[in-house]
């Protein structure tokens, strides 16, 4: 603990409350009022800055404590792909001063959080990013936000460790506080292969640490916590996120829906508080009726013990893998017929 | 001990020259692949017999251990590397011997969908593995496919999707395949976060692939049914 207090509202909320609501889906809520697949979200605040209030509000209405601007992809290389790359400034402080004011007329307090998605380009040797060109794109990004006025950043849907790394340097060149969350999709891990025990120690080592960290989308919610109890094991004090899908896209009669209910997206807002996170919220398909529920069983069931994975399982469903990379019944990689020099 | 001898390619009997090479595809070393490749074409192997018996078979390995979680995405494209190097020098030899097709496909996310990180590493998996691939990028509408099917040959259509909302695009292009009296002619493989095999079968295409690893081992099955069929009529 630094001997100043902490001067941002995340940090002080998380002072005073054993766990904060975070909100759902951005995406899902506003393909529901009408954007198309394919145009950018983030035109919408200025285009259409009464849905994107309207979508906050659900979130606060719904009992979140904390919300995230539509942001996402207002990085410039996303918004690069429909020309507006020369918009990044404008487009995240509008999203932000829509958010201030929404969450300046609550009648409680409720963080406004800068969403940051990942550039969409992998990391030189493989690919073409570079650690500086990251740093500058997000730092971009970060300035309009808190211009906008946010309370703090929340960097989401990570893969890589490079990206997380270019997120907390630009996080610092802003002077913000930050939180960041990374995807585990791929066999309990990130597409990149971090394991949530390889996450952990990618957070220990930044200079710029940030205030909480976690998981958010991924493949299901019961994966998600598994991911939570990877973190968790590892002991440390950061407040942990958890911020997982309503359940598995389903395909029906042309057009798709998230399979998991208000009551099941209740009972994994639980699990998550009892394996061991603070702050707890939803991603895609969470729309506010999963708050409400989730709010609600928060407030209501007591904090029980840490479940094991075949309680997750038995009250979420199974996992989409066996293994997540972390423990010692690990694949071992291929055996090599000599060393090379 | 072996660890502290320098290999020398060159030196290597055939077989374990081959070995060696599965060993630099797993590490993605691109200079060392490179003159394997030379070193077995000076030997005498047929640029179509070092593309399957050393550069497919090598990453049909790497391929298996992206599919068990034991190589993930950075290793996978490094690997995907080193096998383009060897297979910069292969291309214009192989035309030249009239080597055998492995395959064509024609690739593309759909329309509405700007997500392009998945759907490259099934075309380089599928170069891996030595297909051609035409490679439409993202945000693409039927026409678009039709037109690069029919211009190109293709026998394989791959469409991805990274959005709940863009994935029932896929059933447009099928219906329009249908349409055109046209589906049969290729083999459609579908893929993207959001999906599942189910949907896959919802909206007619041949198969749902997990990742780029079953891509790639679900478009050899379909080739090598497609010419045994071929051969029965």
């Amino acid at each position: 603990m630094s001997s100043t207090a902490p001067t941002d509202l995340l940090s002080q909320m998380l002072a005073t409350h054993d766990w904060l609501l975070a909100d759902g889906a951005t995406g899902t809520n506003l393909f529901n009022m009408g954007l198309s697949a394919g145009e950018p979200p983030e035109m919408w605040n200025v285009e259409h800055a009464d849905r994107i209030r309207a979508l906050y509000q659900g979130a606060v209405d719904a009992g979140s404590d904390v919300f995230l601007t539509n942001s996402f992809g207002g990085n410039a290389s996303r918004l690069k792909l429909h020309g507006a790359q020369g918009r990044v400034g404008e487009l995240n402080r509008v999203a932000a001063e829509i958010g201030r004011d929404v969450a300046d007329k609550a009648n409680r307090k409720v963080v406004v959080a800068g969403s940051v998605g990942p550039t969409g380009e992998i990391f030189a040797p493989m690919g073409t990013m570079t650690h500086a060109l990251a740093v500058e794109i997000f730092h971009e990004q970060a300035e309009g936000l808190k211009a906008g006025g946010v309370d703090v950043l929340w960097v989401e849907t990570i893969s890589a460790a490079e990206e997380y790394r270019a997120a907390a340097e630009a996080a610092k060149l802003a002077g913000m506080a930050w939180c960041g969350t990374m995807s585990f999709d791929t066999a309990g891990r990130t597409m990149m292969g971090l394991t949530s025990a390889g996450m952990a120690a990618l957070v220990d080592s930044l200079d710029h640490p940030p205030l909480a960290f976690g998981a958010n989308c991924g493949v299901g919610a019961s994966d998600l916590l598994r991911t939570v109890l990877g973190f968790a094991a590892q002991g440390h004090e950061r407040p942990i996120i958890a911020k997982g899908n309503a359940g598995i896209p389903k395909y029906h009669d042309g057009h798709i829906h998230y399979d998991g209910t208000p009551e099941l997206m209740a009972e994994y807002a639980v699990l998550a508080r009892d394996s061991g996170a603070r702050i707890i919220g939803g991603c895609c398909g969470t729309m506010p009726e999963h708050l409400r529920h989730m709010r609600s069983a928060l407030e209501t069931r007591p904090k029980g013990p840490r479940p094991t994975l075949e309680t997750i399982a038995e009250k979420l469903g199974g996992f989409s893998s066996a293994s997540d990379g972390t423990g010692s019944d690990q694949p071992a990689p291929r055996e090599r017929r000599r060393a090379r020099s | 001990m072996a660890e502290d001898d320098e290999i020398i390619l060159s030196e290597l009997p055939d077989d374990e020259l081959v070995l060696q090479m599965y060993d630099d595809l797993y590490d993605g070393l691109k200079e060392e692949i490179e003159e394997g490749v030379n070193i077995l074409l000076a030997r005498g192997w047929t640029p179509y017999e070092i593309l399957t018996k050393a550069l497919v078979a090598g990453m049909t390995i790497v391929g298996h251990d992206f599919r068990d979680g034991i190589l993930f995405v950075p290793e996978v494209l490094l690997a995907a590397n080193a096998m383009k190097g060897g297979m910069f020098i292969l291309k214009p030899l192989l035309a030249e011997t009239g080597a055998p097709r492995v395959g064509k496909m024609v690739i593309g996310t759909v329309k509405g969908d700007i997500h392009d990180i998945g759907k490259n590493l099934v075309g380089m998996m599928m170069e891996g593995a030595g297909f051609e691939v035409v490679d439409l990028g993202i945000n693409n509408p039927v026409e678009k496919y039709i037109e690069a099917l029919e211009r190109e040959g293709a026998d394989i259509l791959g469409m991805s999707a990274l959005l709940t909302t863009t994935m029932p695009y896929m059933k447009v292009v099928i219906d329009t395949m249908i349409e055109k009296g046209m589906r049969d002619d290729y083999i459609v493989l579908v893929g993207g976060a959001p999906l599942n095999e189910e949907f896959g079968r919802a909206i007619g295409a041949d198969a749902y692939c997990r990742d780029a690893a079953v891509a790639v081992e679900t478009a050899k099955t379909f080739i090598a049914r497609k010419h045994n069929q071929g051969a029965v009529a």
